[in-house]
């Protein structure tokens, strides 16, 4: 079952055509990579899906919703939570109270007057800090973290409010090969354990092909090729608008 | 390592337990002498009019509590959001004018039922601000700022030109309660405590709670609190109706103490930087910040006033002495003497565990043992 699905999406910025009639699916409990060089209009596309940005013409539907003029908060509410390219946390806010801004808004409006603090929430916040590996960090300010663990944090924030589906914009950017590791074992885990579907944007070729069970790409604002990292790696169109001959290398 | 599926029955019994053992703050004051602290220094307020009877005293410890209320409403909005209102002068003034017009209108003798009407200078205020806090919200940041003060120069215009229901530029006046100088303070210095008390209990319920959160968070990076599913034109619409509600209280107070109400001081720029001023200085977005800057500076400015009110000359100390708050504390006194104790405290610690060596010092966190290469290489 396609859990996105973004059907002939348009949207330009002023003479710039960053999506250009673009329609892609995104499966459910699988983890999807995204690539395509810069200007491809993969953020655009992240943007487009998760409310930020309203396409000009084009649907994009969240399992069977269409969210097309949603707001990015009720996106949110429908299971779609997303990270950015530039990592944004709340650096006044303590690292528990980062996590606990998306966490257990469901419960109808007078639940937002208790406590974000409560024993349960608490628990739960643990559990999310244990498996990013934050927890001596609990009560430290989130904008004293180094960049790396704000990406984890980041990735936290959203992993608390289990949804269904998070949208990865360059988890791997700035991010030391043994900390990407780690992310990229936490991705695999979530993907097992809850099943959580994975949109993943990244440059980093290593990391998409190891991780990923679908890639598409990007070119131009439309959907160049998608399917398993092998076929798409050794696909000519792709290793033109994107991989260059360097990847052949890689490839072998 | 840790899964997200927990483990068995007896393991989640502990959980809670655990939870709160590794989120603790070590350098936090506990929340008993948090708690005595703010029920002394209520009691401190409560006594001051007993021990300082003098009425010229009294009298500054009114203007005083008024300041209060209004610090600690105007941060609800302004300090939690990061939304600087230097517009709020128009909920003290809808305050001043619904109390003394409906005093007027409902002929309501003078005395203490004067004072059962300040309640609906609140609630005029507030019901005020839903219409102009939508239009305003639209706007961010800076563009916000320039707009509040707009929307205060609107109403003072208005309080001015609609002379047939204002009074225009000569005033509405409020006959005052029949009492003698040795007491008439009181009341309006209590009154004017209750309310701070109610303003601070919000305001401390607002932060504990997860709306408070959404609001801190909107300050922080609002963009990203609505990708996380907050409501932020909700969020901020409620905080600037309750901070417009105490806000108009302290109006309606105002109104009843001083008995004239004149659009120039109802819709005062300067009443707003005060209290701006007083937020900053305590602690922007802070529960003591407003109690404390508002506590400190509202008699100092009320002293100086009374010294120099004929020229101008107290708004320019009271000037200077924003400017070396500002150059010496940036971030107001309560978060940056927390921050020094903090790192005073983490250093002393630091120190006592390099001269004792051993496992389990005072630090109730532990290292977590699962999952490795987290530390980035400080790559700050």
């Amino acid at each position: 079952m396609n859990l996105l699905e973004v059907d002939e999406v348009t949207k330009a910025y002023g003479g710039i055509q960053a999506l250009a009639g673009c329609s892609m699916t995104f499966e459910e409990g699988k983890i999807n990579g995204l690539i395509g060089p810069n200007g491809s209009g993969k953020t655009t596309l992240f943007n487009v899906m998760t409310g930020y940005e309203r396409a000009d013409s084009g649907s994009v539907h969240v399992a069977g919703t269409d969210v097309t003029a949603a707001s990015p908060d009720q996106v949110f509410s429908l299971g779609v939570g997303r990270t950015f390219q530039l990592t944004r946390i709340f650096p006044r806010l303590t690292v528990v109270e980062n996590l606990h801004v998306a966490s257990q808004r469901d419960g109808g409006w007078m639940s937002e007057f208790s406590r974000w603090s409560s024993p349960s929430e608490k628990v739960r916040s643990k559990e999310v800090l244990d498996f990013v590996g934050l927890t001596r960090l609990a009560a430290e300010k989130a904008g004293n973290l180094s960049y790396g663990q704000q990406k984890l944090l980041e990735f936290a924030c959203i992993m608390i409010a289990r949804p269904k589906a998070m949208l990865l914009d360059e988890p791997a950017g700035g991010v030391n090969p043994s900390l990407l590791l780690h992310l990229g074992g936490r991705i695999k885990a979530l993907n097992e354990e809850e099943g959580t579907t994975f949109v993943i944007v990244e440059h980093d070729m290593e990391f998409v092909m190891g991780l990923c069970d679908k890639v598409s790409v990007m070119h131009q604002g439309r959907c160049l090729c998608a399917g398993e990292p092998e076929t798409v790696r050794s696909d000519p169109a792709v290793l033109e608008a994107y991989l260059g001959t360097d990847m052949r290398e890689v490839a072998r | 390592m840790t899964t997200l599926h927990a483990g068995t029955a007896p393991a989640e019994l502990l959980r809670p337990v655990e939870a709160e053992r590794a989120f603790r703050d070590p350098f936090e004051p506990s929340k008993r002498s948090r708690a005595t602290a703010w029920v002394a220094l209520f009691a401190l307020l409560a006594a001051f009019p007993i021990v300082f009877s003098n009425p010229a005293v009294t009298s500054i410890g009114v203007f005083t509590m008024m300041f209060l209320v209004a610090a600690i409403g105007w941060n609800i909005f302004s300090g939690y959001s990061g939304y600087v209102s230097i517009g709020h002068a128009v909920y003290y003034g809808f305050g001043q004018y619904a109390v003394a017009l409906l005093i007027e209108h409902w002929h309501v003798t003078p005395g203490a039922s004067e004072l059962a009407i300040i309640p609906l200078g609140g609630i005029v205020a507030a019901a005020v601000a839903v219409p102009v806090g939508l239009i305003l919200l639209r706007v961010r940041k800076h563009t916000f700022i320039v707009l509040t003060i707009a929307a205060m120069f609107i109403f003072q215009l208005l309080a001015f030109n609609f002379a047939g229901f204002t009074g225009g530029s000569a005033g509405t006046n409020v006959v005052s309660p029949p009492w003698t100088g040795t007491v008439f303070n009181l009341p309006f210095y209590y009154i004017g405590l209750g309310a701070a008390i109610l303003a601070l209990l919000v305001s401390w319920g607002i932060r504990r709670s997860k709306y408070g959160l959404g609001l801190l968070a909107i300050r922080d990076d609002e963009d990203r609190a609505k990708g996380l599913g907050i409501r932020v034109t909700r969020a901020k619409l409620i905080a600037y109706v309750a901070s417009a509600f105490f806000v108009g209280i302290a109006g309606g107070l105002y109104a009843t103490f001083v008995g004239a109400v004149y659009p120039q001081f109802a819709f005062d720029p300067t009443y707003d930087l005060a209290i701006a001023v007083m937020v900053f200085v305590g602690g922007l977005g802070t529960l003591p910040g407003p109690v404390l800057g508002a506590l400190v500076l509202a008699p100092i400015q009320q002293y100086f006033y009374i010294q120099f009110g004929a020229s101008t000359l107290y708004l320019i100390i009271y000037g200077i002495l924003f400017i070396v708050i500002l150059l010496t504390l940036p971030a107001g006194v309560v978060p940056s003497i927390s921050d020094r104790y903090r790192s005073w405290m983490a250093s002393r610690q630091r120190r006592r565990e390099e001269a004792t060596p051993t496992v389990g010092g005072a630090m109730p966190v532990t290292v977590p043992a699962g999952p490795v290469g987290i530390d980035d290489g400080g790559a700050r």
